[in-house]
């Protein structure tokens, strides 16, 4: 940040705006952590499930008594053997009044219904004792057809995931806005089709997922331990599934190794070992294994994207159309059914236009469940309407980034309600997009670039060009309602001022990588005036942090963070009373400045804020009838998505003799309103570029004809390392939001949404010569130098089965 | 059951193993070494990456018994007397983590660098850590906290990550950030 602005943020209180280095990594760069996975207690028992090796299948017989006879075995469960102890697993978005909500049972009973569906779980003394005796288990399965094809899975004579069900389309949800598509498209000088693909992706959070439950079998109260985003979301699930009431179940989120959306579910895991510790009266740990997780831990994007784009030969548009197929996979998990609803309201962007319609299915198919991955329905949004804006400039011979000024919401004319119904609160297109141009050095590339079209250069140069926002930070609550989601979206924080004049903020966010705990201590410090070092954040532990909703949507700053500084707003107005009492002068006349209370006109009579704690601690001297206490909460219902946006370049060289495609540089300007830790938010910058990237290049879960994950292990699925990733070239501008009182905006998923279209745009870019129109993702050497052939040849790239 | 005896960040332990038992099951279940996590199955990752007798090893592909009469440093054994060492400072003040999972892998693996090569380039330090993940960070800053690293071990033993030195205040980052202790 410029030096100025660092002097404002000092002037405004010292805190917020600052590079604060994070108060989490003492303890991770020693080793002094506490993953799920790390914790031990006396007699604890380990679980190791049984999976389907078979994508769909009828479970004719399952007999876990031999698995008994291993050694160390203490016990071992079938699906129905637990089946009175286990409800099915919840889906809370019921997306439409008729959506199709099939039984998903934590261990399945009759039938299995994706490669990894659990179907025993066997409980031992040692974690090597379990999985031995897995292969004990006996299983017949009598195979059923799997459906993988979207396309074909709604045919009428299609196998059925879901016999009972009658059918593989689990909703339609429609959008309209505006004019009918039908009457643009008969004005429209341009009409354009594409078919736009988004592969299934593993969201492969770096620690695997854990959990441990610890009973009081006697009082019927239970601990559970688990790598989740979700600690009270989780509470009231397991609390439904299990049948444990909520006031008996605590749930600790201990130290959480990366989630993306991953671990924003309730897994059947978890509510299996709930459920086997209360059988044993035992304490259990499952810690699932890196290819387990592949198959038994959600997916995300899985969609087929037909996009239809209606403008004028100027490049005006007047209509835009989609029609989404999305895989659901074998069952509707927490929020599965409503990732591509989500991206829904996003397709229109930061564009005008007359006539939008969206149309989305949902469909089983017999694979892992999909559901939340960074950026949920939105980075899928935000490649369709990327990708399409650039066929449309190279339609009508305009550059690129023309093609989007002719068309995006102008700076003055915020806020502005999109043609999906969003009203974006702020946003400057013009100055994130003139600041990326001048440090990607776009017109020096575009020289380039032709030069080495020119003299037919076997590695050519492409430049990707991606504009976006996004709407995070979920979320009104009555929105929530309008979209039938189960649950509001506030968030809730507290602060406790300590007798010592130390602070402890209670927060309901649930962090696992994001830096909430600096974060939140740089807002509250400011509001209260106090050390930054003088402030604890505690959370993820439903008894210590009761009330929450979790971190998920890039809505723990905007909601949480908000919620905190509301709350420390509230605890300086109480101080303030105790403060004029003290000193004997009227509220009117305090000024606070510095977390010093001082009387205007008089510096010397003063008090501060440490001070009125422990005078509000002792309570000899409080006002007449004031509770005595500084603590005070704030639950935020939050008035409005928040919509960060910014500008991403890509300039790649595509070697069209071997298809490798190298990221020469990437620039991104974002917007993500005023920053409380900029350090902090470059990090989620450069964390959501490389998983944007690796969509692009590198990532896919690849099935075969049967059903099988292929790419079923770290070995097989191309999680980029720092050898395949480029540096980034990262910057800000700055639009506060007006819809929080920090004026911030979500920061978490944008590099995500953004750069997978900046890619792979680049990649069309540089091929475009050779008449090459679209690249599959990933775009691997493979495709590319398949695309680059097939065009140059006049026959399409070989046409992949619909996923 | 076989008879095993390690040197574990300085202490000597003596154990009956299975001969199967992975040494990062070793660490983690029999010594309560939790520092070390595991990140995979198939040593792709690199989250469990310790030292063993002066190589950097992936403690989920080596055997307990393979360690017996050797010495093995963990992410645990690198601070002395709460002094972190440059490496371990210089992942704080780069901000080279998020969730923390990899890191400790991620230190060890760059300590092995470092000791081969005390003066890498960052495509160097992105071709040594190619066999550690991360999912957070890009690496972009884990490379910045790499080459700070190896910046403040010049003058000092070549590849000795243990010298204590002063926590470095007031400077700034590549991207021209101020960062403050």
């Amino acid at each position: 940040m410029t030096d100025q602005a660092v002097h404002a943020a000092e002037e405004a209180g010292g805190e917020v705006g600052r590079a604060r280095l994070r108060k989490e990594d003492a303890r991770l760069i020693t080793g002094q952590t506490n993953w799920t996975d790390n914790i031990s207690v006396t007699g604890l028992l380990h679980l190791a499930f049984l999976r389907s090796p078979m994508a769909h299948a009828r479970i004719e017989r399952v007999d876990v008594s031999p698995a008994l006879e291993r050694p160390g075995v203490v016990a071992a469960f079938t699906g129905r053997d637990l089946a009175d102890a286990l409800g099915p697993l919840p889906c809370a978005w019921p997306v439409t009044e008729d959506m199709v909500l099939p039984d998903h049972p934590p261990l399945a009973v009759d039938e299995v219904r994706h490669a990894g569906d659990p179907v025993a779980v066997v409980v031992a003394r040692d974690r090597y004792a379990a999985a031995d005796a897995l292969e004990a288990i006996e299983v017949d399965y009598e195979p059923l057809p799997p459906v993988l094809d979207l396309e074909a899975a709604l045919a009428e004579d299609a196998p059925l995931v879901h016999a009972d069900k009658g059918t593989n389309r689990a909703y339609d949800w429609p959008l309209k806005a505006g004019e009918d598509f039908a009457a643009v498209r008969e004005r429209a000088d341009v009409v354009l089709e594409r078919r736009y693909v988004q592969q299934r992706l593993i969201p492969n959070a770096m620690e695997p997922r854990a959990v441990v439950v610890t009973p009081l079998a006697a009082s019927g109260e239970y601990t559970v331990y688990s790598a989740t985003q979700i600690p009270h979301i989780l509470r009231i699930m397991l609390s439904v599934v299990c049948g444990v009431p909520e006031q008996k179940l605590r749930v600790v989120a201990p130290d959480v190794g990366g989630g993306f959306g991953s671990k924003l579910q309730v897994y059947g895991e978890e509510a299996v070992a709930l459920a086997v510790a209360r059988r044993l009266g035992r304490p259990v740990k499952w810690t699932e294994s890196r290819s387990e997780g592949y198959l038994a831990t959600h997916h995300g994007r899985g969609m087929i994207q037909d996009v239809r784009i209606a403008a004028t030969r100027e490049g005006r548009l007047l209509g835009l159309k989609v029609d989404l197929l999305a895989d659901m996979g074998a069952y509707l998990m927490l929020v599965t059914p409503g990732i591509p609803i989500l991206g829904a309201f996003m397709y229109p962007a930061i564009y005008k236009m007359d006539s939008y319609e969206f149309a989305c299915t949902g469909v089983f198919t017999t694979r892992t469940p999909t559901d939340a991955y960074r950026g949920a329905g939105r980075p899928e949004a935000t490649f369709a309407i990327e990708r399409i804006m650039d066929e449309l400039a190279a339609e009508l011979g305009l550059d690129p980034v023309e093609v989007r000024r002719r068309n995006w919401i102008r700076h003055e004319e915020f806020p502005y309600t999109s043609i999906a119904g969003l009203t974006y609160d702020s946003g400057n297109y013009e100055a994130a997009t003139d600041k990326a141009l001048a440090l990607f050095g776009y017109d020096a590339l575009r020289a380039e670039q032709r030069e080495r079209n020119e003299r037919g250069d076997a590695v050519r140069l492409g430049i990707g060009v991606s504009t976006y926002t996004e709407m995070c930070g979920l979320a009104p609550s009555r929105v929530l309602r309008d979209l039938r989601y189960s649950a509001g979206g506030w968030e809730a924080a507290s602060i406790r001022m300590l007798p010592t004049g130390k602070v402890e903020v209670v927060t309901g966010t649930s962090p696992h990588g994001q830096g909430h705990v600096t974060c939140w201590s740089q807002i509250a410090a400011d509001v209260l005036g106090v050390p930054f070092e003088d402030v604890e954040v505690v959370h993820g532990d439903t008894l210590v942090a009761p009330q929450g909703m979790d971190t998920y949507g890039s809505r723990s700053l905007v909601v949480g963070g908000a919620a905190v500084h509301r709350a420390a707003e509230k605890v300086v107005d109480r101080a303030r009373k105790v403060a004029a009492h003290l000193l004997e002068a009227s509220e009117d006349d305090l000024e606070f400045k510095g977390g010093v209370f001082s009387v205007k006109g008089s510096p010397e009579a003063r008090r501060t804020i440490q001070e009125v704690a422990f005078e509000t601690f002792t309570s000899h001297d409080v006002p007449d009838g004031m509770e005595p206490t500084l603590n005070a909460g704030h639950v935020l219902d939050p008035e409005n998505f928040s919509y960060p946006h910014g500008t991403h370049l890509c300039a790649v060289e595509v070697d069209t003799e071997t298809g490798q495609t190298r990221i020469r540089s990437y620039v991104c300007v974002d917007d993500v309103g005023r920053v409380i830790n900029p350090m902090i938010v470059e990090g989620q910058v450069h964390g959501g570029l490389a998983q944007g990237i690796a969509q692009a290049l590198f990532e896919e879960a690849v099935y075969d004809a049967e059903g099988n994950l292929v790419s079923g292990t770290m070995a097989d699925y191309l999680v980029p390392s720092a050898a395949d990733l480029p540096e980034f070239t990262t910057d800000r501008t700055e639009t506060p939001a007006t819809s929080n009182p920090l004026g911030a905006k979500g920061v978490g998923e944008a590099g995500t949404i953004a750069s997978t279209p900046a890619v792979v745009n680049a990649i069309v870019d540089a091929l475009r010569p050779f008449g090459v129109t679209d690249v599959r993702m990933p775009c691997t050497p493979e495709r590319v130098w398949e695309a680059v052939r097939a065009a140059g040849s006049g026959r399409p790239a070989q046409k992949e089965a619909a996923q | 059951m076989t008879h095993i005896s390690v040197t574990v960040d300085g202490t000597v332990y003596e154990d009956e193993v299975e001969p199967r038992l992975l040494l990062v099951h070793y660490l983690r279940d029999r010594l309560g070494l939790t520092g070390t996590p595991v990140g995979c199955d198939t040593s792709n990752c690199g989250a469990c990456t310790v030292e063993l007798d002066g190589m950097s090893v992936k403690s989920c592909t080596v055997l307990a018994v393979q360690a017996d009469g050797g010495e093995v440093t963990t992410v645990q054994g690198l601070a002395r007397d709460g002094a972190w060492t440059p490496l371990q400072r210089a992942f704080h003040e780069r901000h080279a983590l998020q969730c923390g999972y990899c890191t400790p892998g991620m230190i060890m693996a760059a300590r092995d660098l470092l000791r081969e090569n005390p003066h890498p380039t960052s495509g160097e330090v992105r071709q040594a850590l190619e066999g550690n993940l991360c999912r957070c960070t890009g690496y972009q800053n884990i490379v910045r906290a790499v080459l700070a690293a190896a910046e403040e071990t010049t003058g000092e033993t070549a590849g000795q990550d243990s010298a204590a030195g002063d926590g470095a205040s007031g400077r700034r980052t590549a991207s021209g950030q101020e960062v403050t202790a």
